[in-house]
């Protein structure tokens, strides 16, 4: 329902050393109706021209000046009291040494969602061409 | 003078609250301008704090309401019976978690929730007492593609009458009196890549309320239908047409409507919900309770054009303003 609306293309910018960048970051709202429970986040997945990144390399920062940080995807699943609210951004960070390929690449988010009332996993997907 | 009361749902504008276009008080403040001050929420939208919400939150709610003339009317729960991986809620947590929704719409002074249609009933059993405690009127929504008198509605019913209780019932989305086919949708399918005759094809299928199986099947096989062809005949499985004359058997059990709808015309019709034949019988039945506009066409055209929820909401209002008038004046002249 949202979808071409989750990354927001101006906010990607390395993470590390401004020298020997450790990583990305950017900015995305989840696309959905209503806020959710982190635990029923299921995915994340980034992808750079089509190239899905590993699980392991991302994670996830809700903000908010809550203490404790980013989560792991595989902590998100555990965060049982912990919310992403509706059409607020959220910070997601991904381990990529060098940081963002230089020039305009294509920045993919996948979103898998656990929505009690469905059958089926809610998947929202992103798609934009983004540069540093 | 009707009895029916005019207001929105927050879900309306997700389009413009989204994107941080409208806050909540734009929404109420437009509500009100039209004569629609009647306010659905979704706490699990609206209130970013959700479910901690302080007696000052609640305050500061009902000064903004008071200050532009409006009021709550329904609370939409949600209950995450998937909360965690691999394990449903067990029924204990299931009553607790609507416990907890009950005592906030409570806090809140509203005495309508929407209840989602997949909670048991044996559940909504469990929590009557404490509806009744709290004085809130749990709705189970009736939205496509069951209908009125699907068995799984049924069965609630069966539950209130069996306890004779006024605080469970349903809560009608108007999606069930799907009489036309969306142009919203059509049009979409068709800049997917939809060929026009296979649009009209499936437009004609559901104009006929032929049985949608077949015609998915003439779609997907026969005719050898593209993916984007494929999809909208699929809608079809979540647009059925229920029968408006037999809203008046099941008025004792509502007392809100989500008046769901994905595009008004610029003369202010809806070329796709029955509302022309939903308000009279509403009107007949002495219904009373608010219908609340339920707009989601934004995910249909927001990839052509700007979404504006306002507009489609007004102009809603306008047809039931003409309609009420003209389902009463019907009836003081019978």
């Amino acid at each position: 329902m949202f979808d071409k609306y989750l990354i927001n293309a101006a906010s990607l910018r390395n993470t590390g050393p401004a020298d020997a960048p450790t990583g990305f970051a950017f900015e995305a709202k989840l696309g959905y109706y209503r806020g959710l429970g982190l635990s029923m986040i299921e995915k994340l997945d980034v992808s750079i021209d089509g190239e899905p990144l590993a699980r392991e390399a991302v994670r996830f920062d809700e903000g908010g000046g809550r203490t404790g940080g980013a989560l792991t995807l595989d902590e998100m699943e555990l965060a049982y009291d912990r919310r992403w609210p509706f059409g607020t951004p959220a910070t997601i960070l991904v381990d990529y040494p060098g940081g963002f390929p230089a020039g305009e690449h294509e920045l993919t988010l996948l979103q898998q969602l656990r929505v009690s009332y469905l059958p089926f996993p809610s998947i929202n997907t992103d798609r934009k061409t983004v540069s540093i | 003078m009707s009895k029916i009361e005019r207001g929105v749902s927050l879900y309306s504008f997700q389009e413009e609250m989204f994107l941080g276009r409208m806050s909540v008080e734009d929404v109420v403040t437009f509500a009100a301008s039209i004569g629609a001050p009647g306010i659905e929420i979704l706490p699990e939208q609206n209130m970013p704090t959700f479910p901690n919400i302080t007696d000052a939150q609640l305050g500061e709610w009902q000064d903004m309401l008071a200050r532009h003339g409006a009021h709550f009317t329904c609370y939409d729960m949600f209950l995450d019976t998937k909360l965690r991986k691999g394990e449903v809620l067990s029924d204990e947590e299931q009553v607790e978690s609507i416990r907890r929704d009950l005592v906030l719409c409570n806090r809140l002074g509203i005495r309508n929730m929407r209840v989602l249609i997949f909670v048991r009933p044996d559940i909504l059993e469990k929590c009557v007492p404490y509806a009744e405690q709290l004085d809130v009127h749990m709705g189970v929504e009736v939205h496509a593609p069951w209908h009125l008198e699907h068995a799984w509605i049924l069965r609630t019913i069966d539950v209130a009458d069996r306890l004779g209780t006024r605080h469970l019932g349903i809560l009608p989305d108007m999606g069930v009196f799907m009489k036309h086919y969306p142009p919203e949708f059509r049009a979409r399918f068709e800049r997917q890549g939809a060929r026009p005759e296979i649009a009209q094809f499936i437009v004609d299928q559901h104009e006929q309320k032929i049985m949608c199986e077949y015609t998915i099947y003439e779609v997907a096989v026969k005719m050898g239908g593209n993916k984007a062809e494929i999809a909208m005949a699929e809608t079809l499985r979540h647009a059925p047409y229920a029968n408006p004359r037999r809203i008046k058997d099941y008025a004792p059990y509502f007392r809100h409507i989500q008046a769901k709808f994905y595009g008004m015309t610029q003369d202010c019709t809806d070329p796709t919900i029955a509302y022309d034949e939903v308000i009279p019988e509403l009107v007949k039945c002495g219904w009373e309770g608010t219908l609340s506009s339920e707009y989601e066409g934004n995910r249909w055209i927001q990839d052509v054009e700007e979404v504006d929820s306002r507009e489609q909401v007004r102009r809603q209002h306008v047809m039931f303003e003409n309609l009420i008038a003209k389902a009463e004046s019907r009836l003081e002249i019978a």
